[in-house]
């Protein structure tokens, strides 16, 4: 039975689903338990965002309040995972991550490969990205290209609810250690979400939108912009042109895997492309498509490969600032119509 | 707006999810004398395009939807009269026109979907209509209450119809008991039993076309009569590359080429029609279930029952270009009125849906 939830509740709904299948599923982070200073649900919050919420009850002893020391925790839930648990942590920033960096990047990807395979590490690190929340410079960075950059990783940014609950629910099931991206801003938007378990396999793009002029591939909360942008086009006269302007919009869903095969098809078919992405435009999952976009179907394009992304500056405290900071539906629009200038 | 003499054409509404579609273009011009049934309109929703057909006889007055534009369900498309009504009030009907509000699924709205348990698991099915005979509707392998988008609503026009999910489809529960045609058929008459349904007129489509033979086989009495579409159970062939392909497809890129071989018109299979299916196969439960039916039924590669109509009215249906099972398999429908329609696949059902439908509700009407 499918019903209209919040990707918070389809979060919490693919953890206690996976927790109530396999016993090896814990999880661990900071006041994602109890809380601060209170016992039980007393003062539970359900993590920061309120994902857990409810879980301690129906899952006693398995929903770990951590301290305040992300190495520590995060270390530990690697270990587990190696020991054959299937912890989930919850790392309340990615902007944190800096602090667990030996733990993610040389212990937990590097195991199965210097193990000759013997080793796996299923752990998943849920994480919160992006900006907009009005959250200052260290706590609202898109950081999605510096662990898609790790091979041993797997990195994994929902742009919906149906797709968190299957995505989230696959990251568990997953031997290779996941890094889970939620978009702060994503939390409270609804899909029609089935009540039962299902998993979406990694390395699988979705096609939101379809179109034959103009490819967007985008994924998180920029799908919902290069939506409005194919909206806006699809209307007509933006072009200057008579006809309407139709475009794929690709979620790229998970990052690492990635789905070339859906994006090089679509360009081959418009023979136009344009990344967005709201990390930094250096060395981003952008300049990453761009890239392998001009390498394989250099011959099919039509127009320059445009990037629309944040810029190389820290996302600023200023509200004013930081709606300028993140990348627009215009941008795009106007990035679509440079590529079709050629 | 009573004025019975003047007939609106609305945006239909195509299964619940729907809430606007777009008009792709015309087939009639203004002016000119339609006939019940004949296809007036071609629309275009976020799952499928069909057309619209008339549902009275007169001259299309004014085409009031333009095409390539979008517009709410029930909104006013066109207007259909006799031709002695004059002109002015064809305006101020078109110019008075107030398109109803969507009916929201608020908490009076009858559900559109329930659920039943029967045969060991949970059912989902749809009801519609309130008419006196009792119309059951059986989807085939793989698909679900919504293969029957196009037609419920037309038997229920007349009949009290039910369609319903089968055991491992749809929204109903995963686990199939008993994954053979007998087994299936026993959750029909335990469905049937459920909703305290005595007789029955059964319509099948592929899979269900059997279930339905084997049901009447098992219980004549509870059959009233049968329409069997491009069904199974008529011959041990069957494109066993369509079976194995829709139980193997795991993204959209391996699942499209299947599906489009249920079509006569491979544009009919959309990218919403893909997602929806990949959504069910994604449920826990279903890539099992699937591979237990297909081991089942079709073991071998080969159709493992082998039915027939028996002494139940029935009539078979079958489109000309059916790639799944051959239309060559209605010869083998003993003593079923046969009819082939031309311009559909396996999907017969939705790519001609007004022939279908006449021929359902023609069945049907003989009691």
């Amino acid at each position: 039975m499918a019903r209209n939830i919040s990707m918070r509740q389809a979060l919490n709904e693919a953890l206690d689903q996976e927790m109530s299948r396999d016993p090896r599923v814990i999880l661990m982070g900071e006041d994602i338990a109890g809380g601060a200073g209170g016992e039980g649900e007393i003062d539970a919050w359900g993590g920061p965002l309120g994902v857990t919420k409810g879980l301690i009850h129906k899952h006693p002893g398995r929903v770990l309040d951590t301290p305040l020391s992300e190495s520590a925790f995060v270390g530990a839930a690697i270990g587990a995972a190696v020991c054959g648990m299937r912890p989930v942590a919850e790392l309340m920033f990615i902007d944190f991550m800096g602090v667990c960096f030996d733990q993610i990047f040389n212990q937990a990807a590097k195991f199965k490969y210097m193990f000759g395979g013997k080793a796996e590490t299923p752990v998943v690190i849920r994480t919160m990205v992006g900006a907009g929340f009005r959250a200052a410079a260290q706590h609202s960075q898109m950081l999605t290209p510096l662990f898609t950059h790790i091979p041993g990783l797997k990195v994994v940014c929902p742009s919906n609810a149906y797709d968190a609950k299957g995505l989230l629910i696959q990251s568990i099931r997953d031997n290779d250690p996941v890094i889970f991206c939620e978009h702060k801003n994503l939390y409270g938007i609804e899909a029609d979400v089935p009540a039962e378990s299902y998993a979406i396999p990694f390395g699988e793009a979705n096609v939101v939108r379809e179109g034959a002029d103009c490819t967007i591939v985008t994924y998180g909360m920029m799908v919902h912009r290069a939506m409005d942008a194919a909206r806006e086009l699809a209307k007509g006269g933006v072009l200057g042109q008579s006809h309407r302007f139709e475009c794929d919009v690709i979620d790229l869903r998970t990052l690492s895997p990635i789905d070339w095969d859906t994006v090089l098809e679509s360009v081959e078919k418009t023979g136009r492309c344009v990344c967005v992405d709201e990390a930094h435009p250096r060395c981003s999952i952008a300049s990453d498509v761009a890239a392998k976009v001009g390498q394989e179907v250099y011959h099919s394009l039509k127009g320059p490969v445009q990037m629309v992304t944040a810029p190389h500056t820290p996302v600023p405290f200023s509200p004013v600032l930081e709606d300028m900071y993140i990348p627009s539906a215009a941008r795009i629009v106007e990035a679509v119509k440079k590529t079709m200038a050629n | 707006m009573t004025d019975n003499r003047i007939i609106p054409i609305v945006m239909p509404k195509w299964g619940l999810s729907m809430k606007e579609g777009k008009v792709t273009g015309w087939l009639v011009e203004d002016g000119k004398e339609i006939n019940v049934g004949e296809a007036i309109l071609e629309i275009e929703t976020d799952k499928i395009a069909g057309a619209v057909e008339s549902t009275d006889a007169g001259v299309l007055r004014r085409r009031v939807g333009a095409a390539d534009t979008t517009y709410p369900v029930k909104a006013l498309l066109g207007v259909i009269a006799d031709k002695s009504v004059p002109d002015s009030e064809i305006e101020t009907y078109v110019a008075s026109y107030v398109t109803p509000a969507a009916e929201e699924d608020g908490e009076d709205a009858a559900p559109a979907y329930e659920n039943v348990d029967a045969g060991g698991g949970s059912l989902r099915y749809a009801k519609r209509g309130s008419g006196d005979e009792t119309v059951i509707l059986i989807h085939g392998f793989g698909g679900d209450l919504d293969n029957w988008l196009f037609n419920i609503d037309a038997i229920a026009e007349n009949a009290t119809v039910y369609a319903l999910d089968l055991p491992g489809h749809g929204q109903s529960g995963k686990a199939i008991a008993n994954p053979s045609v007998e087994g299936l058929a026993r959750t029909v008459l335990a469905f049937m039993d459920a909703l305290k349904v005595e007789k029955a007129h059964l319509v099948g489509h592929s899979l269900g076309g059997a279930i339905a033979m084997q049901v009447a086989k098992a219980a004549p009495a509870r059959v009233q009569s049968m329409t069997l579409i491009a069904s199974a159970g008529l011959g041990a062939e069957i494109n066993m590359d369509y079976i194995s392909g829709f139980v193997g497809a795991a993204s959209r890129k391996e699942l499209k080429p299947v599906l489009e071989m249920l079509f006569a018109d491979p544009g009919q299979v959309s990218r919403q029609m893909t997602e929806d299916i990949l959504k069910f196969k994604r449920l826990d439960g279903v890539d099992a279930a699937l591979k237990s039916l297909a081991d089942g039924v079709f073991k071998g590669g080969k159709q493992q029952a082998l039915l027939g109509p028996g002494s139940v009215r029935a009539v078979a249906i079958w489109g000309r270009d059916d790639r799944i099972l051959p239309a060559a398999h209605a010869a083998n429908a003993g003593s079923a009125r046969v009819e082939i329609i031309d311009g559909a696949g396996h999907m017969v059902q939705m790519e001609q849906a007004s022939r279908v439908n006449a021929l359902i509700k023609e069945n049907i009407a003989k009691g």
